[in-house]
């Protein structure tokens, strides 16, 4: 029995009674299993299963050809090319960020290091309208660099820029929590011997630390993007959502079903539905890499 | 200042970036309602609008994380203790939730759960309105926080050892003693945590609810779209006094997860 391996017996008197014991128990647990399983896979259809399937069964209701052409609309492709400019340049930025942060973090011990952690953690609380809110408080007419960005005629909100800062603040933490982690089990050992062999900051960063944390790092980008493409809260606050000018996909979503253009909702829901496949197929293959790399 | 100077580049882009995008932007909103004079914050935070929000907020989101604290569990459970067809593949689906856009999620919820969508049309017939409702906003809820308390939970139950709870039954006790007294007890942190978290979620969603629901106050409008109500209607004071609730709230939960994960690891040892 299980609870003999590695000769730990905990109540060794019992042993005897053992084989009628888990005669009864094993067909009671095979029910019990049964009725667990049901119940999780009910409430899983129910809650995300159903409403995942049905996001392409309502794009493709009409055939293939209606939602090609929805696909070709000028909106749409603005919408597109818009949500990929923002991800091109909040990615980046906050990928810089997200290494520097976790550095500092996972490298240095110092005085308030937790709460530089909580503060890090900030974004995730924040509801995103509220993060739309902050923003506009800065940037907007009435905020506080308002009157200065206007004699310098820079128009932030309800223009790109504050779409920008909108899904940077969102996604500001990503790429920190996932390398953090992978920062602290590779320690610093190994940077600190390429040190003492004479290697630069620049040369220990790429040959030493980056090789050590490209999962994480990867996984920490490839989650930021999602977010970035994906916003709508923060982003629809900010950006006035006007067609073709500060429309991202998300918005478009919100836009086309409201007016009733629900073949036009769903065509950019799949597109956005695949981003997300495409984000849970990449996650489960960057926890595979790096599983397998512990085991070694 | 020159503790400043001798900075490497790394602190400097932390700590720089940190203040352009995060504190300014707090430090924004607090400023501006603190310029509130304290007995009109007072009456806009508690206007009668703004308090049925709050309950459609706060409530709906405690119902819902605690009704994925329950499932939440069962699916850690079976997830982790037992096998069957297609496993990894709902392990992996689990995730979903934090990778479907909101706007996607609202959509397909308001058309699933509407009087003729695929499971609002089973429910209409015994009077039960789901999409357009606060029954609609907690199913949003119920949704978007799905993953929290599975995914805190699971890496627990991987490392709990079996022998406990086998100790437990051969003693004598049931399968509900064994769970209730054995096999409960040390799950608790993370459950609570997990619990938390998907609380905190909910209570700042914004895309899928708008979606799902109809917005009506006194019905079914969350703090969030009032606060995008009032910036509608170029009413900044409205908007700051709840936005600054909504973030003081908010706050206070993620201090409350904290200190539960503290306690939680605390528990390992």
């Amino acid at each position: 029995m299980s609870y003999n391996v590695a000769g730990k017996s905990f109540y060794p008197d019992l042993e005897p009674s053992e084989p009628s014991s888990p005669a009864k128990p094993a067909r009671e647990v095979n029910w019990v299993k049964i009725v667990l399983i049901s119940v999780t896979l009910l409430y899983l259809s129910l809650v995300m299963f159903i409403p995942a399937l049905n996001v392409f069964v309502e794009a493709f209701k009409a055939g293939v050809g209606p939602f090609l052409k929805n696909l070709t609309e000028p909106a749409f492709i603005h919408a597109i090319k818009l949500t990929v400019l923002i991800a091109l340049i909040v990615v980046p930025v906050n990928t810089v960020f997200g290494l520097c942060a976790a550095w500092v973090i996972a490298r240095n011990h110092f005085r308030g290091r937790t709460l530089l952690i909580s503060i890090l953690d900030v974004p995730f609380a924040v509801s995103p309208v509220v993060a739309g809110l902050m923003i506009v408080l800065l940037y907007g007419r009435n905020g506080w660099f308002g009157p200065l960005l206007e004699s310098a005629n820079i128009k932030i909100i309800f223009a790109m820029p504050a779409m920008v800062l909108a899904s940077a603040f969102i996604t500001l933490p990503f790429v920190a929590r996932e390398v953090i982690p992978v920062l602290e089990e590779a320690g610093s050992e190994q940077e600190e011997a390429a040190k003492t062999l004479g290697a630069n900051d620049w040369q220990i960063f790429w040959r030493v630390t980056l090789p050590n944390i490209r999962w994480g790092l990867l996984y920490g980008v490839i989650l930021t993007n999602a977010r970035v493409m994906g916003e709508f809260g923060a982003v629809s606050v900010v950006s006035g959502n006007i067609a073709r000018k500060t429309q991202t996909l998300p918005l478009f979503v919100e836009e086309a079903y409201k007016q009733y253009q629900t073949q036009a909702a769903y065509s950019a829901a799949v597109l956005l539905a695949l981003l997300a496949v495409v984000t849970l197929i990449l996650k489960e293959v960057l926890e595979q890499k790096t599983r397998i790399k512990n085991v070694d | 200042m020159s503790q400043v100077a001798n900075l490497s580049w790394p602190w400097r882009i932390t700590l720089g970036y940190l203040t352009i995008m995060l504190l300014l932007p707090v430090s924004a909103l607090i400023l501006k309602a603190s310029t509130e004079n304290p007995a009109d914050f007072w009456r806009i935070a508690t206007s009668p609008v703004a308090l049925a929000t709050y309950d459609v907020t706060f409530v709906t989101s405690l119902i819902a994380a605690l009704i994925n604290g329950v499932f939440g569990t069962l699916i850690a459970w079976v997830l982790v203790r037992y096998d069957f067809p297609f496993k990894r593949v709902i392990d992996a689906a689990i995730d979903l939730p934090f990778a479907l856009p909101t706007s996607v999620a609202g959509l397909t919820l308001a058309s699933v759960y509407s009087n003729n969508g695929w499971i609002g049309s089973l429910l209409a017939p015994f009077g039960i309105k789901v999409a357009f409702t606060r029954l609609g906003v907690g199913v949003a809820m119920i949704f978007i926080s799905l993953p929290f308390v599975v995914r805190t939970l699971q890496p627990v139950l991987q490392d709990m050892e079996k022998e406990i709870e086998e100790a437990a039954w051969s003693l004598g006790a049931s399968r509900w003693e064994t769970f209730w007294r054995v096999v409960l007890p040390p799950l608790l942190p993370a459950i609570l945590t997990g619990i938390s978290l998907g609380f905190s979620r909910a209570v700042g969603e914004y895309g899928s609810v708008v979606i799902v629901a109809s917005n009506v106050p006194f019905k079914d409008l969350i703090a969030s779209v009032l606060i995008i109500q009032r910036l509608e209607q170029y009413d900044y004071s409205g908007a700051t006094v709840i936005g600054t609730v909504l973030l003081l709230i908010s706050l206070g939960i993620l201090l409350a997860i904290n200190l539960l994960q503290a306690w939680g690891r605390r528990y390992e040892l």
